[in-house]
């Protein structure tokens, strides 16, 4: 019972903050709202005991991205354009897409339903078997690394390719950002890079 | 504001205890929640932590663009090398039963072997994807 009114808290602070990153025009406040909202889906997580997956959400969700956005908006405007004309069509498609969605959500199972789909098919021999067979009492890692090794080992190589090509992109790597690197390489090239997001977010506020 | 001696002071006390911190969900990720992809991110973490109070330059002195680089296929290699281990000695693709005679040694050694290079990968790509946004120079 306890649970349900914590989901309750929490899922409104979603739709609250949803409403506040959809007002606010400051990109930097937009950012901070979308950590805010990771945090909150984490905490959610976490009551539904799924602190794997709530941990992940916390430390990428909330941590990584925030400062990957604020790093990135050194290069935007302080303000999102504004918009003066309201496309009808985008709005009809959000709401179609929204009602079927929660038309679509009344058939999932209810939580914790033990004959779920998701809890019949190889659950089950997961849990039954892997603590006498491994002695490692978290199922979630053995799920992960052992069980579904292939699965992990491509999310491995899809992290590393997204690496890449961001590095490829955005590091100087490409034949005409080198071109052009050495032409300007006598000029100022040690700028304070990073230190522009700590001294943005301090005069924002 | 990056001069002020409480971010310097107190980013040099959290280093520390960050990796540490990281290391203990990497190979405590059997026992309790965590594992390769978030002590990955913690450990990056500690370093986005220093370059963005020291600056960029001084964090890519700590940890150069090439050590990054290295990192990020190391821990793809050393996953993609697990499987081929087992392959060599005589088991399928990704399969640790050939690595000790218990099975569940066997599967506690790859599983740590695994997640190892999870968060070897993880860890460089999320400095990367820093170093790469924070010291991105536009075309003017």
């Amino acid at each position: 019972m306890v649970e349900f009114w914590v989901n309750v808290f929490l899922v409104s602070l979603l739709v609250i903050i949803t409403f506040n990153i959809m007002r606010n025009k400051r990109l930097i406040a937009i950012v901070a709202l979308s950590g805010a909202y990771s945090l909150t889906a984490a905490a959610i997580f976490v009551n539904m005991d799924a602190v794997d997956v709530a941990f992940t959400e916390a430390a990428v969700g909330s941590g990584i991205s925030t400062i990957l956005f604020l790093a990135a908006l050194r290069y935007l405007p302080v303000e999102e354009a504004h918009e003066t004309r309201y496309p009808i069509w985008s709005l009809a498609l959000c709401v179609i897409v929204g009602v079927l969605l929660i038309i679509a959500a009344f058939a999932l199972p209810e939580f914790g339903d033990p004959n779920a789909p998701a809890h019949v098919h190889v659950a089950p021999r997961y849990i039954a078997e892997s603590y006498p067979l491994f002695h490692i009492p978290n199922v979630v890692t053995n799920v992960l690394a052992s069980y579904r090794g292939f699965d992990t080992l491509g999310e491995t190589v899809v992290v590393f390719t997204a690496g890449i090509g961001v590095i490829l992109l955005l590091s100087g790597s490409t034949l005409s950002m080198r071109l052009k690197d050495a032409d300007t390489k006598s000029e100022e090239n040690s700028d304070n890079a990073s230190g522009d997001i700590v001294k943005n977010s301090g005069d924002d506020t | 504001m990056r001069d002020n001696p409480v971010f310097k002071i107190v980013s040099k006390i959290l280093f520390g205890p960050i990796i540490i911190y990281g290391l203990y969900v990497q190979f405590h990720g059997d026992y309790g929640p965590g594992g390769g992809f978030q002590a990955g991110v913690i450990v990056a973490a500690a370093f986005i932590l220093y370059a963005m109070i020291f600056g960029l330059e001084e964090g890519r002195k700590l940890m150069p663009d090439w050590v990054v680089r290295l990192v990020m296929a190391l821990g793809v290699v050393v996953y993609g090398g697990t499987g081929v281990a087992s392959m060599m000695l005589g088991a399928n693709y990704l399969d640790y039963t050939p690595f000790a005679y218990k099975i569940y040694k066997a599967q506690h050694l790859g599983i740590i072997i695994v997640e190892l290079g999870v968060g070897l990968t993880v860890f460089a790509v999320m400095l990367a994807l820093f170093n790469a946004f924070a010291g991105f120079k536009p075309n003017k």
